[in-house]
């Protein structure tokens, strides 16, 4: 007993030993994550099991069995070999991207495309070089945009029927996202306000827009207003659509601030009210940096819904990514090959939506700093 | 942390060319929270550079009572009339009160997505209209009043409490408020930040600040207040000196409060 209570060096000098071999590396990591208990050495023997099962057939029918030439006919794919025929992807690429553009006129949606990334650029970081003159930019942006694509001022006028693919979900998923986010913004400040109509108002906008379906809101637009327009006056059906998913999306994302604004203590309103500051000014430089900072998940949430439920335009009769595939499919060359087409059209939305969720993360941590007070 | 005792404020707020001798006059005030009667006829004339420190029983309506003086709550009858302009409805009136008073909250209520320097000089910015290089200039100053400049770039969320309250502190005086409230500046921090919050609040009565204090703490009633006021039931049931107060309470209620905060 004596022998274990004496300490033969001096206290502060013993030597750092490395841990036990056991404890980190790689067998560290395995014992810590895969065979921690028993359960979970089941549960990963199990894993490993099915991913041997289906990852070796998967890449065979993706990549090795597949074909990727430029083809005309399904049954030329199924002479080469049994795997994927991504011939269909080929041969349709274009109408998938630009819908039925008119061939010659391309280039207006490449630029329009392209310049889309430098107006976002200096919303979606503050660190840009000359921020300042690219958000006069992005400002004027949606105006160049909607002259590139529609035309007028001596360039050829192209109708919103002839606009289809993933150019088409770009459109109306991107205007959907930026015009929606300031509206949603001021109804819920509208729904937070203490001046009664103006709560009423933004409650009631909310609540029948959430209680609402957007394919009914959709087919509204495409067939209901007609009958409210004057006789004669052409409003353009894409038109109707984006103003619909904007209104949709505004009242979502009216309620995901709200969630925000409700978390901001008290206290805050007071202290910005205490130093004199306007509710403008409040609004602006306390409580909404803060609230959206809360909102920031549910914010990007709502977008990639909205973005996605594009795909709901084909019901009207646009010609999404969707639409263009049910056309390929009901051509008799390419009948029966609707998986590939669905898994190369759920890869360009994957694309889109992923990095949408990347980007919130980024922006998570950017705007966290450090602690939550009370 | 050094103690050396440099009056706080230079230009002294009680002499900064403004001849009114009243800060705060408050007359037959009442406030309802709904059927609630929370302050009932209150009368209360503060002067110029006065300290006046309130206690009472919690729930006796003392932070509501220098909630009204800022017009954080609204008061329902009778007048307050704050450096020289009536508290009403006017939104022009109340913004210009507000910012010739600075409040300190007992949740510091730090905006906590700025740095402390940004704390300091938003209000500066956005409602006196200073430029940015001037509000940096003086709200460094200020944080080196009250002992905490190499925070100055940190977030509030980084700071201990007794540090969120002086920047607190900070803030509202980067404003030149000629009339500070404070409520319950330390009921919130663990006991060993109370003194560092309360050294500085000394120092600022010291420069002459007009200040209106509710605290539990009787020591600094004690050391810098002209006046202590005992509230109970929304009323204010006496108020005297501070040595007057403490010694010899002439209501019974006041008695038995003493009693209860003075006896461990």
């Amino acid at each position: 007993m004596a022998e274990l209570n004496k300490q033969d060096y001096e206290p502060g000098t013993h030597v750092d030993l490395a841990p036990p071999v056991s404890q980190v590396g790689i067998t560290g990591w395995m014992r810590k994550n895969l065979f921690s208990t028993p359960t979970n050495v089941v549960l990963t023997i199990l894993t490993i099991y099915f991913l041997y099962k289906v990852i070796p057939p998967v890449l065979n029918w993706a990549f090795i069995d597949a074909v990727f030439s430029d083809l005309d006919h399904r049954n030329e794919c199924r002479e080469i070999a049994g795997g994927a025929c991504w011939a269909v992807v080929r041969a349709r690429l274009e109408q998938f991207i630009y819908g039925f553009y008119p061939e010659h006129l391309r280039w207006r949606v490449n630029l329009t495309f392209v310049l889309m990334f430098v107006a976002l650029l200096p919303l979606l970081y503050d660190n840009v070089p000359k921020r300042k003159y690219l958000l006069w930019f992005s400002l004027i942006y949606p105006f160049f945009a909607f002259f590139m694509l529609w035309g007028g001022l001596g360039l050829e006028d192209v109708e919103s029927a002839k606009m289809g693919g993933f150019m088409l979900t770009v459109l109306i998923g991107m205007t959907g996202i930026v015009v929606s986010l300031p509206l949603g913004i001021a109804l819920s400040l509208g729904r937070h306000s203490s001046a009664p109509i103006i709560k009423v108002l933004s409650v009631w906008y909310i609540e029948f827009f959430r209680g609402v379906p957007l394919i009914t809101l959709l087919f509204v637009a495409s067939t209901l207003l007609n009958y409210f327009m004057p006789p004669g006056t052409h409003f353009d059906l894409l038109l109707r659509v984006i103003i619909m998913v904007i209104l949709f999306a505004a009242a979502y994302i009216a309620e995901v601030i709200r969630g925000g604004l409700a978390a901001i203590p008290k206290g805050q309103f007071e202290a910005a009210d205490a130093l004199g500051l306007s509710y403008a000014k409040s609004m602006r430089l306390i409580i909404l940096p803060q609230a959206l900072k809360i909102s920031i998940p549910g914010i990007v949430n709502t977008f990639i819904g909205l973005y996605k439920d594009t795909t709901l335009v084909v019901i009207v009769g646009l010609l999404d990514p969707l639409g263009i595939s049910r056309a390929t499919l009901a051509d008799s060359s390419w009948q029966g090959l609707s998986t590939e087409l669905y898994i190369f059209i759920a890869l360009g939305f994957f694309i889109s939506c992923f990095a949408m969720s990347r980007y919130s993360l980024y922006l998570e941590r950017k705007l966290d700093t450090g602690h939550r007070v009370k | 942390m050094d103690n050396d005792t440099t009056p706080m404020i230079d230009e002294q707020p009680a002499t900064n060319g403004d001849s009114r001798k009243t800060a705060i006059e408050i007359t037959e005030m009442h406030k309802w929270f709904g059927e609630f009667h929370v302050l009932k006829n209150i009368n209360l004339l503060v002067e110029r550079g006065e300290r006046i420190v309130i206690c009472g029983p919690s729930g006796s309506g003392k932070s509501t009572l220098i909630r009204c003086i800022n017009r954080l709550e609204e008061h329902q009858r009778g007048e307050i009339i704050v450096d020289g302009i009536t508290l009403t409805n006017n939104l022009k009136n109340i913004s210009e009160i507000r910012s010739e008073v600075g409040m300190v909250f007992q949740h510091f209520n730090l905006f906590p997505h700025l740095t402390v320097l940004e704390n300091c000089t938003l209000a500066p910015i956005w409602v006196r209209k200073l430029p940015k290089e001037e509000a940096e200039a003086s709200a460094m100053k200020y944080l080196e009043r009250v002992r905490i400049p190499e925070q100055a770039l940190k977030y509030p969320g980084q700071l201990s409490g007794g540090q969120q309250q002086r920047v607190a502190i900070a803030r509202s005086l980067c404003m030149n408020p000629k009339i500070m409230l404070f409520d319950e500046p330390t009921s919130a921090l663990d006991p060993e930040m109370i003194k560092e919050v309360l050294d500085v609040m000394i120092q600022l009565a010291q420069s002459g600040m007009t200040m209106l204090v509710v605290t539990h703490e009787m020591g600094f009633a004690k050391t810098v207040a002209n006046r202590v006021i005992f509230m109970d039931e929304g009323e204010i049931i006496e108020q005297n000196e501070p040595s007057e107060f403490f010694d010899n309470p002439q209501n019974d209620r006041t008695k038995l409060f003493l009693s209860q905060i003075l006896s461990h």
